[in-house]
C-alpha cells in the first residue's frame, strides 16, 4: 500500500515544529496494555493493523449494501427481544387483555401475545414496528443494492461467487419476511398462508403430501405457527448471518470495486482508510439507518394486526396482500389464466398456480445467480474486473436489467389491480388484461428504449470529447446558417477522462477455420450461438473516442461544425430555416 | 465486457473519414494511427484541494461545535426516552399533525429513540467529512491468484497426501466409503420427512358436509346435516332465504355454541377451513343450469366459499350481477351458470352442495359435495 501525501496547506502551519515527544499519556497505555495483552495471545496486531488501514472507495450508492447490513442487523436484535414476548403457539385462549375490541375473542396464544406486545408491553409497539420497518427496508435496501451491483457490471470476475451468494441472500431474505410475517396468525397473514397451502398443493404428484407434512397434517392446524418461528428465528437467520459474513468477508478479500476517474484504476483501489473516516462514516451510518427506521416506525403504522381480527379460515378482508417483496408472486397469480389447468387420467396438473407460486420465484433468483456466467461466456473475458462499468457504456446489459426490472414491476403491479380498480375507477377486467399483454410487450419495449437511450448517451460522451463544451455562443456564418460555438481543447481535460476510459468492444467473429482438406470447417453449435449472443450484445456499440479521432477532429478544426454534419437529404432542410449545428 | 485481448479494439467499426465530413459521431473507432496511442492515458488524482477546516482554524472550531450539538441532541433524545418510558401510560394517546390519533406512548419512545440515534449517526458523520482527513489514498491491487508455485504445491500435496491414504489403491475402501457417505443422511432426512405430518388419505376429498369430522383417516358415513348461521349457529328456515340475501353457513354439529362457547367438533378450524357454504337464493328463471336448479330448493342454492382457485374464501358477492368475487386473487364466478368462472385465474367452478328442506321447514345438506373443495391436488380426479 501507498501513500501519497502530497503537502496540504494545513502542514505549513506546523513546519519547523519539532514533534513533541511527550511521554504517552495513560489512556495511550492502557489501551497498549490491553492491546498487548490480547496480541500476546492472539497474534491479532497485525490482522488488526492491517484492516484499521483497509482503504474503501467512495461512492453513494456503495451506501446500498450497507443500508440492507445496518438493517438486517436492526432486525436481529429487536427480533431478539420480540422473542422474550411472542408465544409461538397456536393454543387456543380467551383474550382479556387491554385492547378492548378484541376482549372475549377467543384466539391463538400467537395472535394474544402479539396484541400483547402492541398494547401491554412498554415500548413493546415501537419495538414491533421497528423490527417491520427494518425487515422492509432491509429488502428494498438488498433489492437496490443488487441494481448496482447489476448496472455496473460489479459481478464480473472475480465477483461471481459474492454475486451468487447475494443472490441466494435476497431469496432467503424474502422467505424469512414472509414466515416472520405469518407469525402473528392474524386474519391477514392467515389468508397468506392458506393460499401458501394452495400453492404447495398443486405441486405435481407430491402437492397434498407436502402440504400434510408441512402443516403437520390439515390446514390450518397447530402445527404450522411454531415451525415458521423456528424456520424464521434460528433456521433461516443462521444461513443469512453465515452467508452475510461470506458475502462481507469477500469484500474485504478482493477489495471494493471502484468508479473510474483520474487515477482510479483497475490495479488500485482510491479512497478512505477504515481509521478514522471509514470507521466514521460507516459507523455513523448504521445509527442513521437505526434512527431513520426508528423515527419511520414511531410515525407510521405497520402491520395494525389488532385491526385485522384473529385468523379464522371463512372470513376475508377485501383488498388481501401480502408485503410488498412477495407482491410479484402473488401478481403473477394473478395474471395466469385459469385454462392452464389441465386434467387427464384422473390428475390434476395446476399450472395456473404452480407457474406463479412454485415455478417463478425459483426461476426469477437463479436467473438471476446464473446471469455472471452468461455474460462471461458471451465476452470470453477472463480477466479481473475491479473498475465498475457506468451503465450506458454496456447497453444490451443495462437493456436486460431494465426490462427485468419491467416484467418484475408488470407483475409487482398486478398484485395491485384491485386495489387499482377501485382507486381509478376502472375495470378490474382492463386492468388484468393490460398487464397479461404488457407481461410480453413492455420487457421489450423497455430493453429497447434503455439500450437507445444507452448508445445516444455515448454518443453524447464522444461529442463532448470531440467537440468541446457548448459555450451558449450562436455564430451566424455569411451565407445565413447559423451554428453555436463549442469551446475545445487540443488535449482531453482531467475532466474528461471519465468519458474515454472504457474500452473499445466488437463481436466476435467466429473465425473461418478450414480442415486439412482445405474445406470449409462449420462452426460448431456453441461457438455460432455464441457469436450470435455476441452480436446481440455488440453489435452497435458506440466506442469510446481513440487519441486519433481527437487528433482528427481538431485537424478539422475549422470545419469541425460539419462533423456530425446531416445527410445531403436533410441538410436541404436545414438551409430552408432550422439552426444547423444541433449540439 | 470487453475483447481487448483477441482483436484490435475499433478496427472491425472503423470507417475511413472523407476530407472535410471529419468523424461522423455514430461510426465509432477511428484506427489508431500518426503514432498517436491508441488509448488515452490515465491523467492521476487530482491534486488534492483543502477544506475550509483545513485552512482556517475558526471554520475547523465551528465544525466541532456542529459536531458536539449533534452528539448532544443524541444525549438529550436519550435521555428523554428513559422519561418517556416512565412518565407516559400505555393508555394515553395524541393528536400529531399529518398523523392524526396515535398511541402517546410509541410516538415519543420512537422519536426520542430517533433523535438518540440520529444524534450520534449525523455527528459522526459530519465530524468524518469536516475535521478527518479528507485526502484520499491509493491502495495498490494484487491479483487474486495465488502464485503458480503454491497452487502447485496444494495439488501435489493433495495427491501425496491421498496417494499415501492409497485410496486409488484399494478400491473397496474407495467405493464402500463413497456408499457410506451417500447413504449417512437418508436417516436424518427419512426422521424428518416422515414424520412431519400425517398421509392426507381422504380428508382432501371430504368435508364435515360428509356426516361429520373429515381429518386423514376420519371416514364419516352421510347424514343430512341443517345449514347453520355462522357465527350464530342456528338452523335457517327456507322461507328465511329471501332473494338477494346471502348467508355464511357452516353444518349443523361445526360450530360451538357462540355463548357459552361449548360444543363444537374438535378440529374446528381444519374442518371450517374446508366446510364453509355461501347460501343465497336467486330468481328461479336466472338460473341457467338445470343441475343447479336440482341440487337447490326454490332458487336457493348453497356453493362452497373456499376458492378453486387457492383456497381463500370467496368473500364478496354482488347482489345486482350475481357474481362472486375472491378477494385474493379476482377469480369471479356467476352464480347463475352454476359458479361457473367467468375471470381471473381459477379453472373449475365453486362446488354446488346439494340442499333440501327437512320436516320442520329448516334446509338441510341433501348430500355431501361431489367433488373435492379448494384448491387442486394432483391426485383429486
Amino acid at each position: 500500500m501507498s501513500t501519497d501525501t502530497t503537502p496540504r496547506p494545513a502542514d505549513t502551519l506546523r513546519e519547523g515544529d519539532t514533534p513533541a515527544q511527550a511521554p504517552p499519556s495513560a489512556a495511550v497505555r492502557t489501551i497498549g496494555g490491553v492491546a498487548g495483552w490480547v496480541d500476546d495471545r492472539t497474534g491479532a496486531a497485525k490482522p488488526v493493523g492491517y484492516l484499521m488501514k483497509k482503504v474503501f472507495p467512495d461512492h453513494w450508492s456503495f451506501m446500498l449494501g450497507e443500508i440492507a447490513m445496518y438493517s438486517m442487523i436492526v432486525c436481529l436484535l429487536t427480533g431478539a427481544f420480540l422473542t422474550f414476548w411472542f408465544v409461538p403457539s397456536a393454543g387456543h385462549v380467551v383474550y382479556d387483555g387491554s385492547y378492548v375490541p378484541l376482549r372475549g375473542v377467543s384466539m391463538s396464544e400467537a395472535y394474544a401475545s402479539t396484541l400483547d406486545i402492541s398494547f401491554d408491553i412498554k415500548g413493546g409497539l415501537i419495538i414491533r414496528q421497528i423490527h417491520h420497518w427494518a425487515a422492509l427496508m432491509f429488502i428494498v435496501a438488498l433489492s437496490v443494492h443488487m441494481f448496482r451491483v447489476f448496472f455496473t457490471g460489479a459481478f464480473r470476475k472475480p465477483r461471481e461467487i459474492n454475486w451468487v451468494i447475494g443472490s441466494v441472500l435476497a431469496l432467503l431474505a424474502i422467505i424469512e419476511g414472509f414466515a416472520g410475517y405469518s407469525l402473528p396468525d392474524d386474519l391477514l397473514s392467515g389468508t397468506g398462508l392458506r393460499a401458501m397451502e394452495g400453492f404447495v398443493q398443486t405441486a405435481p404428484v407430491i402437492g397434498s403430501y407436502l402440504a400434510f407434512a408441512i402443516f403437520g397434517g390439515p390446514f390450518p392446524g397447530e402445527m404450522i405457527i411454531p415451525r415458521l418461528y423456528s424456520v424464521h428465528i434460528l433456521l433461516i437467520p443462521a444461513i443469512l448471518i453465515g452467508l452475510f459474513t461470506a458475502h462481507i468477508g469477500l469484500v474485504f478479500v478482493q477489495k471494493h470495486t471502484q468508479f473510474p476517474g483520474p487515477g482510479r484504476t483497475n490495479e488500485n483501489v482510491v479512497g478512505y482508510p477504515v481509521m478514522p473516516v471509514y470507521a466514521a462514516k460507516a459507523g455513523g451510518f448504521f445509527f442513521i439507518v437505526f434512527g431513520i427506521i426508528a423515527m419511520m416506525s414511531a410515525l407510521v403504522q405497520i402491520n395494525p394486526i389488532w385491526g385485522y381480527g384473529p385468523y379464522d379460515p371463512s372470513p376475508v378482508t377485501a383488498g388481501s396482500q401480502p408485503d410488498w417483496y412477495m407482491g410479484f408472486a402473488d401478481g403473477a397469480l394473478r395474471l395466469l389464466p385459469g385454462w392452464l389447468e389441465v386434467s387427464a387420467f384422473g390428475f390434476t396438473l395446476s399450472l395456473n398456480i404452480a407457474l406463479g407460486a412454485l415455478v417463478l420465484l425459483p426461476l426469477v433468483y437463479t436467473v438471476l445467480g446464473a446471469y455472471p456466467f452468461v455474460e462471461r461466456w458471451v465476452t470470453g473475458d477472463n480477466r479481473e474486473h475491479h473498475l465498475l462499468d457506468r451503465p450506458r457504456n454496456a447497453p444490451t446489459r443495462t437493456g436486460l436489467g431494465m426490462a427485468a426490472i419491467t416484467a418484475y414491476s408488470v407483475f409487482w403491479f398486478a398484485a395491485g389491480n384491485d386495489i387499482m380498480a377501485i382507486k381509478l375507477g376502472l375495470s378490474i377486467n382492463d386492468i388484468t388484461w393490460f398487464f397479461r399483454i404488457g407481461l410480453f410487450v413492455l420487457p421489450p419495449l423497455m430493453f429497447w428504449v434503455t439500450k437507445r437511450i444507452c448508445l445516444s448517451l455515448q454518443r453524447r460522451d464522444r461529442d463532448t470529447v470531440l467537440h468541446g463544451r457548448e459555450t451558449g455562443t450562436i455564430v451566424r456564418t455569411p451565407d445565413g446558417r447559423f451554428f453555436e460555438r463549442h469551446e475545445t481543447t487540443t488535449e482531453l481535460t482531467p475532466e474528461q477522462w471519465v468519458l474515454v476510459q472504457h474500452e473499445a468492444v466488437a463481436p466476435i467473429e467466429i473465425e473461418a477455420a478450414v480442415d486439412e482438406n482445405g474445406v470449409a470447417r462449420k462452426a460448431k453449435r456453441s461457438e455460432r450461438a455464441r457469436a450470435r449472443l455476441s452480436r446481440f450484445y455488440f453489435a452497435d456499440a458506440v466506442n469510446p473516442v481513440t487519441p486519433a479521432e481527437l487528433a482528427a477532429a481538431h485537424h478539422h478544426g475549422a470545419e469541425h461544425e460539419a462533423i456530425e454534419a446531416a445527410p445531403a437529404g436533410e441538410s436541404a432542410e436545414l438551409e430552408s430555416g432550422e439552426p444547423a449545428g444541433r449540439h | 465486457m470487453n475483447e481487448q485481448d483477441t482483436t484490435h479494439p475499433g478496427s472491425e467499426v472503423a470507417s475511413t473519414p472523407e476530407h472535410g465530413t471529419a468523424v461522423r459521431l455514430d461510426q465509432g473507432h477511428v484506427v489508431g494511427d500518426g503514432g498517436l496511442p491508441e488509448r488515452f492515458t490515465n491523467p492521476g488524482l487530482p491534486e488534492h484541494v483543502a477544506r475550509m477546516a483545513d485552512l482556517d482554524e475558526a471554520a475547523a472550531r465551528r465544525a466541532e461545535k456542529q459536531v458536539a450539538t449533534l452528539f448532544a441532541i443524541s444525549i438529550i433524545g436519550t435521555l428523554a426516552f428513559i422519561v418517556c418510558y416512565f412518565a407516559i401510560s400505555l393508555e394515553t394517546t395524541i393528536f400529531v399533525p399529518g398523523i392524526g390519533e396515535t398511541s402517546a406512548s410509541n410516538f415519543a419512545l420512537g422519536v426520542s429513540l430517533a433523535l438518540g440515534l440520529l444524534g450520534i449517526g449525523f455527528g459522526a458523520v459530519h465530524w468524518a467529512k469536516t475535521l478527518m482527513p479528507d485526502e484520499e489514498v491509493v491502495e495498490e491491487r494484487h491479483p487474486l491468484r495465488a502464485t503458480d508455485e503454491s497452487r502447485e504445491r496444494v495439488v501435489e500435496e493433495l495427491r501425496v497426501g491421498g496417494g499415501s491414504s492409497q485410496i486409488t489403491r484399494r478400491p473397496m475402501i474407495k467405493y464402500t466409503l463413497g456408499g457410506a457417505l451417500g447413504l449417512f443422511a437418508v436417516p436424518l432426512v427419512l426422521q424428518v420427512a416422515g414424520s412431519l405430518g400425517p398421509m392426507p388419505q381422504n380428508s382432501l376429498s371430504q368435508t364435515f358436509w360428509n356426516g361429520g369430522p373429515s381429518g386423514p383417516g376420519q371416514d364419516p358415513t352421510f347424514v343430512p346435516l341443517r345449514l347453520m348461521r355462522d357465527p350464530e349457529n342456528t338452523p335457517i328456515k327456507a322461507e328465511d332465504v329471501t332473494i338477494g340475501s346471502v348467508f355464511h353457513v357452516m353444518p349443523q354439529g361445526l360450530l360451538p355454541d357462540p355463548v357459552t362457547g361449548d360444543g363444537g367438533t374438535p378440529n374446528l378450524l381444519e374442518e371450517a377451513a374446508k366446510a364453509a357454504v355461501l347460501l343465497m337464493r336467486l330468481d328461479e328463471d336466472l338460473i341457467q343450469s338445470q343441475k343447479q336448479r336440482d341440487w337447490g330448493y326454490h332458487g336457493i342454492i348453497a356453493y362452497s366459499k373456499i376458492c378453486t382457485h387457492v383456497g381463500c374464501p370467496v368473500g364478496l358477492y354482488e347482489q345486482q350481477t350475481h357474481h362472486l368475487l375472491c378477494p385474493c386473487h379476482q377469480s369471479t364466478f356467476d352464480v347463475t351458470q352454476d359458479a361457473k368462472v367467468i375471470f381471473g385465474p381459477a379453472k373449475r367452478p365453486l362446488p354446488q352442495l346439494q340442499i333440501t328442506v327437512d320436516d320442520e321447514g329448516y334446509l338441510v345438506s341433501a348430500a355431501p359435495f361431489q367433488e373435492a373443495v379448494g384448491p387442486s391436488f394432483w391426485e383429486r380426479g
